[in-house]
């Protein structure tokens, strides 16, 4: 691009490139991956379940541990078809599994809600970070289980006291992630809404929650785990007449493969919470590296 | 604290003549209670259609002074007056760039290009320019590029069309906060060349902050030379050299002497601040 020019015009510096004659082999080659990183993701993820099935079956066999703590594959697996049938003719086990999801999408309902609002307050408000944040803190360190007996105690044995309680742990993981979200737009971002004089609501709607929707979701996913383990936790100890209950009587009439496949259905439950969450990510943070997977899957 | 004694820089001949658009007078700013003087007394005017570079060791407030000069923090001492009327926040009449192209990654190169006007006057009126953002994107090479998001483009496009975004909204005054300094020399050349040709077609003020004393006399008709924190201006060298300028010119021997005049003033004002 730039030219030496000399008196008597430019002048060529370069010259073509020579190498020494000569015949050499080929020298392809690929780079090494260990034969565990080559497996089929569907092989691998067989591979293992099959590992956990032939382990569990080898300790029933060998009566490891007593065989009415540890019931058969079989056995869970013949339960499994009891369980599902009854759900799918609408039997009573149905009623309890919409029991439970009605207390976990009401919870989570109130735990996005208040969870939003509040992390909008003390990721935007210095009243918020000052004030209102070492509350919340201090909460978050208690053990939120602790406050079943309360809600129950406040709310009944109804479905309310068991909303409130999966709310109430679904809450915190979404302030933080929303909090920690409006400060993650960078200085320049900023500077330039400024610089165009864009509202403070401009600057939320339009900058900081969008830039912040990843930490927000990531909130979500944590508290969509939340929600279950509190909905649950709540029937454990309040009873009612959800799939929580089935377990606790399940279990103490020690029909451990009745308890595994419950278990097994209520996670189904809980997947589907989360692969929602995970689905609307997609949609709305497409542009972030972590929303394809849920986990950031840069190596 | 000592006045800045710089006068006015005398301008080239031929746009002499042009009025002052921006003014600062006695402009100063100190950080934490006056506990950090990031910057020390500047006075400055620039002229309509000019083009200013300040150039200075980092850390002695340039990026400071762009954005007092921007409306975006409020100066300790002194006042900033643009198109007679005083700075006290955002002003329309600014069109900004900073060192990163800070485009939206959920916002295609058109929405980008067009957030300015969205943020400003509503979405209805930003669809209204968009084939006005489409042309902005093809003058900068960049056409068929407005679908895209900015993850798909590379450093030197992301800039470009951060250069759309400020131009979009037909800015009297381009402030310049390191634009090119992330994009290797080529890159460089070329949008240097380009910045040129868009403040010559639309008679914009242009004020660049840059750390290369080259790209400085290339595209300058003042280069300001700033001292090491609190910074203060030392001097102003007026560039004589002929419009359009060209890349060819980088290498004639004025160019040099130039550069390596501003080169040994910098270091003058290391030693002796
Ligand atoms: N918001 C701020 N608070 C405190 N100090 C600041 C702030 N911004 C800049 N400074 C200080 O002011 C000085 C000038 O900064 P800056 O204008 O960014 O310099 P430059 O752009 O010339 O590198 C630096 O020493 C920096 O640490
Ligand atoms: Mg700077």
């Amino acid at each position: 691009m730039k030219t030496v020019t000399t008196d008597t015009g430019p002048q060529a510096l370069g010259r073509p490139i020579t190498v020494e004659p000569g015949t050499f082999p080929e020298t392809i080659w690929s780079e090494q991956v260990a034969w565990i990183d080559r497996v089929p993701r569907v092989v691998a993820m067989a591979a293992l379940l099959f590992l956990v099935l032939f382990l569990w079956w080898a300790v029933h066999h060998f009566e490891v541990v007593s065989r009415i703590i540890l019931p058969s594959p079989a056995e869970v697996g013949r339960d499994i078809v009891v369980v599902g049938t009854n759900i799918l003719s609408g039997g009573y086990m149905l009623a309890a599994l919409w029991m439970t999801t009605k207390e976990v999408l009401w919870g989570f309902a109130f735990a996005i809600a208040i969870g939003f609002s509040l992390g909008v307050l003390v990721g935007e408000t210095s009243f918020g970070e000052r004030a209102v944040l070492p509350y919340l803190v201090a909460i978050d360190t208690m053990p939120k289980v602790a406050f079943a007996p309360l809600f129950l105690a406040w709310l009944g044995f109804g479905i309310a006291s068991k909303v409130a309680l999966a709310a109430f742990i679904a809450t915190f993981p979404i302030v933080v992630g929303t909090a920690a979200g409006l400060h993650a737009a960078d200085e320049n971002a900023r500077m330039l809404f400024r610089t165009l004089g864009a509202s403070r609501w401009q600057t939320l709607v339009r900058m900081k929650i969008p830039t912040g929707l990843p930490q927000i979701f990531t909130g979500l996913k944590i508290g969509a785990v939340g929600v279950m383990a509190g909905a649950i936790t709540a029937e454990f100890l309040g009873g009612g007449k959800g799939f929580g209950e089935l377990i606790r009587v399940a279990a103490s009439q020690l029909q451990t493969p009745r308890v595994f496949s419950l278990i097994l259905y209520l996670s189904v439950l809980g997947f589907l919470l989360f692969w929602s969450v995970i689905l609307i990510e997609r949609r709305l943070v497409f542009w972030h590296r972590s929303s394809v997977t849920g986990i950031d899957d840069r190596r | 604290m000592m006045q800045s004694a710089i006068p006015v820089a005398e301008q080239p001949v031929g746009r002499s003549l042009a009025r002052p658009v921006y003014q600062l007078r006695n402009v100063s700013k100190s950080y934490g209670f006056g506990k950090i003087r990031a910057l020390d007394p500047v006075d400055l005017d620039l002229r309509q259609g000019s083009f200013s570079s300040v150039i200075g060791p980092s850390g002695c407030g340039k990026s400071t002074l762009l954005k007092i000069m921007a409306g975006v923090t409020p100066p300790t001492t002194g006042s900033v007056i643009l198109e007679g009327k005083p700075v006290l926040g955002a002003r329309r009449e600014i069109g900004m760039m900073y060192q990163q192209a800070t485009l939206f990654p959920w916002l295609t190169a058109i929405d980008n290009v067009l957030l300015p006007i969205s943020i400003r006057d509503g979405k209805a009126a930003a669809n209204d320019r968009r084939s006005e953002a489409q042309a902005l994107l093809e003058l900068v090479g960049l056409k068929g590029f407005d679908k895209v998001y900015p993850r798909q483009l590379s450093g030197g496009m992301a800039q470009r069309t951060s250069i759309c975004r400020m131009l979009i909204t037909e800015p009297q005054v381009l402030l310049l906060d390191e634009p090119f300094s992330a994009l290797d020399e080529l890159a460089r050349d070329f949008m240097n060349i380009e910045l040129q040709r868009i403040c010559l077609s639309r008679n914009a003020t242009a004020f660049l902050i840059t750390h290369s004393i080259p790209e400085a006399v290339l595209l300058s008709d003042v280069v300001y030379i700033m001292s090491p924190r609190p910074g203060k201006f030392l001097e102003a060298v007026p560039i004589e050299l002929p419009r359009p300028r060209t890349l060819e010119m980088m290498t004639a021997p004025e160019f040099g002497d130039y550069v390596r005049y501003i080169r040994s003033r910098l270091d003058e004002g290391a030693v002796t601040a």
